[in-house]
Formats: C-alpha cells, structure tokens, sequence
C-alpha cells in the first residue's frame, strides 16, 4: 500500500468512526463543551490522527537532535548530557537581603543566578530619588551604584556560577557595574558567564519598563552586541523574551509570533551596524513563558527553534550552526498564579515547568506558590526549587530527547504555531515593521485584546479556574509575610550617600562629559564610556539622567 | 437620559504591569461608562489633576509593585486639598490584607485584589457614579 492509500484508507475509516462510534456515543452521552479550546483559545479537534501531518516530512520538519531544524532540541543528547539550569529569579530590598537569598538558594541546589531588580532600578532611578517613592526593594534588588553589585555578590565566586539580570533600558549601566564587580573580583572578562535581558522591544509592546525611544535604545542594545563579541565573548547580550508579552495577556501563537519579529529586528540592527552576523547571533537567548496548557506550551518550544534555525541560515544568511541554535529559559505563568487556596499554584507551577522540561528549555525559574501576594518566603521558594529537582531526578521526564515527538497532536499544534507566527511577520511587516507597529500600537492592542478575552472567558465561565470561579472556599490563606524593612532602606541610602561623597570628583565629572560626548555621537559605541562612569562611581541615576537628556524619554501610545 | 459615570484609571507610581487597568478599563467602558486612562507612572499629583480636569466621578488605582501605601492615601488627601473629596477613590493590585483597612481608613473606598470578579468592580463603580451624581 502506498502512502496516500493508507491515508485514504485512515480517511474511510475516520468517516466510519465519526458517524457510527462517535455518534452513538454522543447520543448517549453528549461532549462537556460544544467547542473545546486551549488557554490561548484556539480550537481542539476531538481526534488528530496521521493525517494532521498529511504533506509534512518529519525529517525536514523534525530533523534529529542537535540537527537542524532542531524541532526536537539543540543538543544531541539533551537532558541526557546535562540538565537545564535551575535559575530562581530572586531580589527584594537591600544587595544584602539578595545577597542572602542567592547563598540560600546555592546552598538548596540551585545552578544559576537570577536577578530581580527593584521598580526605580529598572528605570533607572537611584534609591533616593523623588520618583522612587514606595518603591525600594518591594519588587525586587536596589542596585544604585557599583558598591551595590559589590555586595550583591559577596563571597560569591562569579567566575564559577553563571548570573542572569532582568534588566532592559538601563541594561548596559547594570551589565557595566557586573563587569566592574567582577574586575574587583579579580575575574577577568573573558570567564564571566550570564545574561542581561537588554530586549527593549518587548518592554514598548508590554513589560513596559522602558526609558528612551526606540531607535536610540536599539542603539543601546547593538552597542552591548558589539562591545559583548569583543570583550565578554561568554555573556549571552540579550534574552529574547516572550515572557513577559504573555503575561501581559497575548496567547501562545501571539508570545511566539511577537519574540521572534523582536529577535530578527535585533539582527538586522546588528547587521545595519556592519556586525557580522555570526559575530553576534551565538550570543542571542531566548526567555519564553510555560504556561498552563501542556501540549500547547510544548508545542510553541519547538516550533520556536524550528523557525529561528530556519530564519537565521536562510533569511540572515548565518552559516555556523551554532547561530541557528534557540537557546532559551523559561518561566512558570506568574499570572496563573491565584491568591486563592495559593497552595493549589504548587500544582500549577509543577505542570508548567513540565511543559517547559518537555519542551527542551535550557534553564528554567519555577513560580513559588505566594506569589500572587508578595515576593516568595524562604519556604515558598525552596518548594519552587525542589519542584525543578522532582522533575530532573524523579519524573523519569529526562531519560529521552523529545519524549513527545511525533504525537500526533503535538506535531500538528507545533505546525500550526509555526504558521500563525508566519501570519504576525507578515502583519508587522506590512505595518513597517517592529517599530512601526509599536508606534501605531498594534502589538499593543493585540496582547490587550487577547487579555480581555482571557478575563471574559473567566466572568462567563468558560474557563474554569480552580478556586477562582469554581471549587471556591471561603477561607482566609495563611501567607506567611515578607516585608522590605526600613532598616534595609536605610543600608542602601547610606551607602549610597556615601558613594557619592567619597568618589574622586574630578574622575567622576570627566567620565559624565565623555558618556555626553559618546550619547551625542552615532558612530560611538557607549559601552565603553558607561563602564569607565561606573568604574568612577557614577550612580544608575546620574548615568542614566546623561542618556535622557542625550536622548529623551518615550511616550506609549495610550490604549487599551 | 442619565449622565454617563465618568471614571479615571491610573497607575500611580513606577509600576509597568497594565494588563489589569487595561482589562478593567475596558470592562467599565463595556457598562457602558466614560473611562480616561491616564497611562503609566503618573504621580498622585497628576492623577488628581487629571480627574479634575476630567471632571470623573471616580477613580481607580492600580499598583502592583508594592507602592500602593506610599501612593494611595496621597491621591486621597490632595483630592480633598483641591476640594474635590467627592471624587470616589477605589484601588487595586498586590495589596496585602493587612494594608486593606488601612488604605480604608486613609479614605479609599474599596480595594480589589486578584481574582477579583470584574462584575464587582463593575457594580461597585455604578454604585460610586451614581451616588455622586445624584
């Protein structure tokens, strides 16, 4: 029998099922729901047999292992050869308070830094400025001043363990005091391993922690490319991330569709700028939310290598392979998160970090179950950590690559993510491109539209959400409390108080003019010059006070 | 015909996360109310100016950074300052229990944390315009 018998033999045989099985079945008992959908609504057929794959080669689709496309994962051998890195994304209050968290998190197993920085931080404010108010420490790090990082890691060997900052507009003046702290450390830059999120698009379409316009923060972004490839040759310069597009509302296809237009506009930066593309393309990493719908979120892994492998040697032109590579981390779904029976998120979290093991991540942050009131107590934490650690070594999840290929309702999911990724580019594309379509709000609207939907879903019961809008209890949870001390506070103000009387005035003054000079040049590559103002003491603030005058501040598109 | 409520959404402070304010927005607009949503990190002083200038019934804060305690309470007393205490203040976020009496006492009228029904804060903004209004 040749294929296309066999298919229209499965064909007959469908037909038959549907009318005779199916249908006596219904009529004795009829389905739940009249369409069934996944969290991103998208509809669920009852059945997917072969003929979902119908004119789709797995070898060129699939490929093997640590081959192209990498469908089935970049390493040959995947969790076999070495686990995923376990990353707890941490910080609150004072560098001594996450100083003190990232020891309690080595000393519980975890493989790699992740650092969480405080809302001023993130907007490159100093602790003690007026727009701070309230906001010291209560979402994560206060980091002002090179003194800060240095405490940050204290009696912590940054030549040995790998650290991720989410970090984005003042990406480089936070990746310059690292540098700086790790110089003090006597680790010189070529050892240094990490990562700084610096993907400034995904802040305009929905983290929202921008500062300056787009095309002088793309800027910003190809300088650390630039200045990366030259002298941190191990530090992935970007993380790519579709986390935070998600949690803003935007579906599976819609998260994937948007990181991946974000990452080839960062190429074609690079490239605009003379860059070779395999200069910098090894350097790129990928961050990608693991939420709630297992199949769905597995699916959107895969067909996210396979479309990066393909853009990047065909479209870009990159010719090692390691350039085609999407390396990525991920993260469990903050916003599945329910203040209700909280320890139910426990659950929550296991299965997406599941989704997100059996998708092939490379490193992975797992929610703890209090998260939906506060950053995690120790306990929550450690649960959150053990959960990586269940999955790695008892689950039995890692003992083969892709466990899930060839499923039928995986492939088909994978190629149909793969395919509405294709129809975004293509809308963006027409709009002008990233940029544009920030400026017209079109990325916008799209995560807002499908957040709106998410939440009416909810309302009408459509979707159930245990403990939300079913299966409730009228209890009161016990969380036990984290609060950011004033004591704390008061640490970071001296400190930084401090800094700024003892520095050398003149070094410093010199340092703030020629980053003036460096902002004001468009053929300059700024790196240099925020790394010799950190290195004279310069706080985030009156770096980044340089950059806003040099280069204004963006206005969003109000929408909603 | 009534007079539609007017109500003005804002995030206070530095905090980015939208999805909330947005949602909530759009349900109040959906009811069938005239919805301002002044955007991201607006101080309290621009948010009472803006409810003035708007001349809304009420207002809604979001906060989700933990800010809530330092900003709140402000947008309560310079409305009064401005002698317009009429203006319903209503809040939402992050917001720990032991915050909530708190937040009520320093005058804001109600506070929403996740999960909160959006036909709660529906009710409770047609209950706040109409008030006012009458």
């Amino acid at each position: 029998m040749t294929d296309s018998d066999e298919s229209r033999d499965l064909e007959a045989r469908l037909r038959k099922w549907e009318a005779g099985t199916v249908q006596d079945a219904l009529k004795a008992m009829p389905e739940r729901r009249k369409e069934f959908v996944t969290t991103s609504s998208r509809p669920v057929k009852r059945l997917y047999t072969s003929l979902d794959l119908r004119n789709k080669t797995f070898k060129e689709r699939l490929g093997e292992p640590g081959e192209f496309p990498f469908t089935r994962g970049i390493h040959p051998t995947m969790y076999r050869g070495r686990l995923w890195t376990m990353r707890m994304f941490a910080g609150y209050g004072s560098a001594e308070d996450t100083n003190k968290r990232f020891k309690y998190l080595i000393s519980h197993g975890e493989t790699g830094l992740s650092v969480a920085f405080d809302m001023p931080t993130l907007y490159g404010y100093d602790t003690d400025a007026s727009e701070a108010k309230g906001e010291f420490g209560t979402c994560g790090v206060a980091v002002s001043s090179l003194d800060d990082m240095e405490v940050l890691f204290r009696g912590i060997d940054v030549g040995k363990i790998s650290t991720s900052m989410t970090i984005n507009a003042p990406a480089d003046v936070i990746w310059a005091m690292y540098l700086g702290m790790a110089e003090r450390q006597g680790v010189p830059l070529t050892e240094l391993r990490g990562t700084i999120q610096n993907d400034i698009l995904k802040e305009y379409e929905a983290q929202k922690e921008w500062i300056f316009p787009p095309e002088a923060s793309m800027r910003l972004v190809v300088d650390t490319f630039e200045f990366g490839a030259r002298e941190v040759p191990q530090w992935n310069t970007i993380s790519i991330s579709g986390y935070h597009i998600r949690e803003a509302g935007a579906t599976a296809g819609q998260e994937l569709a948007f990181t991946l237009a974000n990452g080839m506009e960062y190429v074609r930066w690079g490239i605009d700028r003379g860059l070779k593309v395999d200069s910098f393309a090894q350097r790129l990493s990928f961050f990608f939310n693991a939420h709630n719908d297992l199949f769905e979120e597995i699916a959107k892994y895969r067909a996210a290598r396979r479309i990066w492998a393909r853009e990047m040697r065909d479209t870009f032109g990159a010719k090692n392979p390691r350039s085609w590579l999407l390396r990525t981390h991920a993260q469990t779904a903050g916003v599945s998160l329910t203040a209700q029976q909280p320890e139910v998120n426990i659950v929550r979290t296991t299965l997406q970090a599941l989704a997100a093991v059996l998708g092939g991540a490379q490193s992975l942050h797992t929610n703890s179950y209090d998260e939906a009131y506060q950053v995690p107590n120790e306990k929550a934490v450690r649960i959150a950590l053990r959960t990586q650690q269940i999955l790695a070594h008892e689950s039995g999840v890692t003992n083969t690559i892709d466990p899930l290929g060839g499923s039928y309702y995986l492939e088909a999911l994978t190629d149909e993510l793969e395919e509405e990724a294709y129809r975004y580019f293509d809308r963006i594309q027409d709009l002008g491109g990233v940029i544009a379509a920030i400026r017209k709000g079109f990325i916008q609207q799209e995560i807002a539209n499908s957040a709106y939907r998410y939440q009416r879903e909810i309302e009408d019961k459509e979707r159930i959400i245990v403990g939300v809008n079913d299966f409730v209890v009228d209890e009161q949870p016990e969380v036990e409390p984290l609060r950011v001390t004033q004591a704390s506070l008061k640490a970071q103000t001296d400190r930084l108080a401090r800094v700024r009387r003892i520095r050398d005035k003149k070094k410093w003054q010199t340092s703030m003019d020629r980053l003036r000079k460096a902002c004001d040049d468009p053929d300059a590559n700024t790196m240099p010059l925020i790394l010799e103002a950190v290195r004279a003491r310069a706080t985030l603030g009156e770096i980044c006070d340089v950059m806003r005058e040099a280069f204004g501040v963006w206005e969003e598109p109000l929408l909603y | 015909m009534a007079k539609k409520i007017r109500v003005l959404m804002a995030k206070p402070g530095l905090d980015g996360h939208d999805r909330g304010v947005k949602v909530i927005a759009r349900a109040l607009r959906d009811a069938g109310m005239e919805v301002i949503y002044t955007g991201l990190r607006q101080s309290p002083e621009d948010i009472v100016e803006a409810a003035i200038q708007e001349d809304v019934d009420a207002i809604g804060l979001s906060c989700l950074s933990g800010a809530h305690m330092a900003l709140f309470p402000d947008v309560v007393k310079l409305l009064k300052k401005r002698h317009a205490g009429d203006i319903v203040v209503a809040g939402g976020g992050i917001i720990p229990e032991e915050d909530i009496p708190k937040l009520k006492k320093a005058g804001v009228k109600a506070v929403f944390g996740p999960g909160t029904s959006l036909r709660d804060i529906v009710a409770f903004f047609q209950k706040a315009g109409s008030a006012k209004g009458a």
